[in-house]
């Protein structure tokens, strides 16, 4: 048994790492012009073909790709430690209003920056942004000493983020007209318009947090017993849960700041690496989690882009078409097993 | 009291500065049951939580094999308790092994990979609850009762000084019931782990614990061996029990006796009686029974649920003065049944009773026809 688990993880860790090689490639060739593989090639091993292919591919779809990879990975491993964090299984930043409250931070300061004229770099994004997940994730907190039920909660999350999309659009309605259109692109949720700044800014946070929400997976796996059976087997539950808060926010704002709300995925990937890898230990589950989130943002932008091309759709349209089923099948499924235990 | 794993001198147990329990002082020494038993809301896991530092210390001290409580860092208290606790647990996509295993958590490194020692006690421990064969399936697909032995593993492969459990055996079938108390007392003698428990069943407190904790309103009522807790009128006393009695000596619980005069008279003897008394009480009709010898296994019975009982001493005759008093009884009853066909000399007096019955009722009945209507 022992083995075979191993074994398993290692054959899915591999087929995970195929797909995202091939999306990769993939996202790097597809576009408004193909780019043969071999040309993609070789401008990714320095070899110069062609100027124009070598401005697209570099300037334009790696750092998409790459942050379509990052963030993706990043959304979902929150999505776990959310899930993990409130034991529902549905939680995940954008459901309970934690993606919608740096969204609305981050608007906040877009405009200030367009009205006083000063240039935001990536930093004050994603600080504008911790700074309003760490807050709605406060108020969810407070609500979930309330209630006591899964739903409960869940409605509470939904309804935060309503009131922050509201007053997202309140603003936004009030704010210069000019640079609308841009905000307005933002806020439905893409991976496109980063530069390598931006890159090397979400590489390192969500990298660090990874390594962080890694070196957490004895304690989360205490944590999922419960919190009075962790506490017994030695885990430090403030501290615990206030790293957990931490990172969860870290991983929601870094996302939310360079690609806006993406809906669905940090539910339905860490569900879908579950049933993939028929584990739910935090040790695996983190990396696979991480790895899953990228493959399906790759996959999805990929979509968004070619499926109506040259119109391009919002990536968050994709990623609730293909992450929203898989919520309502996990439901149901989680309904079945009640009912025969 | 040197070798006490567990004191505690003085302890208040509570929430948030609201005190349930209050100046509870006792020990546990290794390789000792120890029982708390009490009403609903007395506070019996408020203090099982306080000692596994789950709630933190109100007032006074908890000492874990010599140290303070509130000295000892979360891992050396983890190395040191193990707990098995009323809440389900939701584990999503976990054997039972890998609940097992996590008892090994507080021995882990970093990242928490068991070492193949770890992976031997884990299997040891799974071995002895008997739940080995359950090591791959899914934890939610077993019954409460191999649920609970799994979590047992849990707590044994933790290898712990002391074990505290919130009510082990609620909930489950009085085979698991016996298989988890059995299994306490063997882990108790022979790892000499103090086990420290509450319990509803009080029958099995009674014959499973080394000393017995009541908790009632806030406080250690009484402290003591099961013998001197389970005597007399005390079991009722702590539940406030009102509508019927509890027999310490056998642990049985009864309904409160019907109301008014007696309708029916049994004669009964030798146990023969006691399913006629279910049956009359369970229908509501006040019943007299008699001549009863107090040391018959149906005086308990009768005397719970009759609302009449002509008794005699143990060991001796019936006597004149009872069969004439039962007699008296008989007149006013509607109807007789007789229990008992044999009717030996220190008996004597019924079967004059069932020769008057047979004279003045037209048809005393005999308990065999069990079908019949009463």
């Amino acid at each position: 048994m022992e083995k075979r688990r191993i074994l398993r993880a290692l054959i899915c860790f591999l087929g995970l790492l195929l797909l995202a090689g091939l999306l990769f490639c993939l996202s790097l060739m597809s576009g408004s012009s193909r780019i043969a593989p071999g040309t993609v090639f070789d401008i990714l091993t320095g070899q110069q073909t062609d100027a124009a292919a070598f401005r697209i591919i570099t300037d334009i779809r790696l750092p998409r790709t790459l942050s379509a990879l990052i963030l993706g990975g990043g959304l979902s491993v929150s999505g776990f430690l959310l899930q993990s964090f409130f034991r529902n299984p549905i939680a995940g930043p954008f459901v309970l209003g934690i993606s919608s409250g740096a969204k609305l931070t981050v608007a906040l300061l877009m405009i200030a920056a367009l009205q006083r004229g000063f240039v935001m770099h990536s930093g004050m994004m994603i600080a504008a942004a911790f700074v309003g997940a760490v807050l709605c994730m406060l108020t969810v907190l407070l609500f979930s000493g309330k209630v006591k039920n899964m739903a409960q909660l869940v409605i509470a999350g939904v309804m935060i983020g309503y009131i922050c999309n509201a007053l997202t659009d309140l603003a936004v309605t009030f704010a210069d007209d000019a640079n609308i259109v841009n905000l307005h692109n933002w806020s439905k949720g893409s991976f496109s318009g980063a530069d390598w700044q931006d890159i090397r800014a979400m590489a390192v946070l969500v990298l660090i947090s990874l390594a962080g929400a890694f070196l957490l997976s004895k304690p989360i796996g205490a944590y999922q017993l419960g919190e009075s059976y962790a506490e017994n087997m030695g885990v430090n539950i403030r501290v615990f849960r206030l790293l957990l808060i931490l990172l969860s926010s870290a991983l929601s704002a870094c996302v939310t700041a360079f690609a806006g709300p993406v809906s669905f995925v940090g539910i339905a990937v860490p569900h879908l690496m579950k049933g993939l890898f028929g584990t739910a230990k935090p040790l695996i589950l983190i990396p696979a989690a991480f790895l899953g989130g990228g493959v399906f943002c790759m996959g999805c932008d990929l979509i968004a882009r070619t499926l109506f091309a040259p119109q391009e759709l919002s990536v968050s349209t994709v990623t609730a078409v293909f992450g929203a089923p898989v919520v309502i099948f996990m439901m149901l499924h989680r309904a079945k097993e009640r009912s025969i235990s | 009291m040197s070798d006490a794993v567990l004191q505690t001198n003085a302890l208040s147990a509570g929430y948030s500065r609201r005190v349930i329990v209050d100046g509870l002082t006792f020990s546990v020494s290794a390789g000792k049951i120890c029982t708390l038993i009490g009403p609903n809301g007395a506070g019996k896991s408020t203090v099982l939580k306080t000692i596994a530092a789950q709630l933190p210390v109100l007032s006074g001290t908890v000492a874990l094999c010599g140290d303070d409580l509130s000295t000892l860092h979360e891992k050396d208290v983890a190395r040191r308790i193990s707990v098995l606790l009323t809440q389900k647990i939701t584990a999503e996509r976990m054997t039972c092994g890998d609940v097992a295993e996590t008892g090994r958590y507080p021995y882990t490194g970093t990242l928490g990979i068991l070492s193949a020692e770890d992976k031997r006690i884990v299997h040891e421990a799974m071995e002895l609850v008997g739940a080995a064969h359950l090591y791959d399936t899914d934890f939610r697909q077993i019954s409460d009762g191999q649920r609970q032995c799994v979590m047992l593993a849990r707590a044994i492969a933790q290898q712990p000084k002391i074990m505290l459990l919130d009510e082990p055996t609620s909930f489950l079938d009085i085979g698991h019931k016996l298989q988890i108390l059995s299994l306490l007392r063997q882990l108790a003698k022979e790892r000499q782990i103090a086990v420290i428990q509450s319990l509803h069943e009080l029958d099995l407190a009674q014959k499973f614990s080394d000393t017995v904790i009541c908790i009632r309103s806030g406080k250690a009522e009484r402290i003591g061996t099961p013998e001197e807790i389970f005597s007399g009128d005390y079991i009722a006393s702590l539940y406030e029990i009102e509508n019927g009695t509890y027999d310490p000596r056998f642990g049985a619980a009864e309904p409160a006796a019907a109301q008014g005069d007696p309708e029916v008279f049994v004669i009964g003897g030798g146990g023969a009686g006691i399913p006629v008394y279910r049956r009359l009480h369970r229908m509501g009709i006040p019943f007299a029974a008699g001549v009863l010898h107090e040391n018959d296994v149906e005086y308990p019975a009768a005397k719970a649920l009759a609302s009449v009982v002509i008794p005699e001493k143990a060991f001796e005759p019936v006597s004149e003065d009872a069969v004439s008093r039962a007699m008296s009884v008989m007149q006013r009853c509607r109807e007789v049944i007789c229990c008992t066909e044999y009717f030996g000399e220190m008996n004597k007096g019924n079967l004059r009773l069932k020769e008057y019955a047979s004279v003045h009722f037209p048809s005393p009945r005999c308990c065999e026809n069990e079908g019949a209507d009463l």
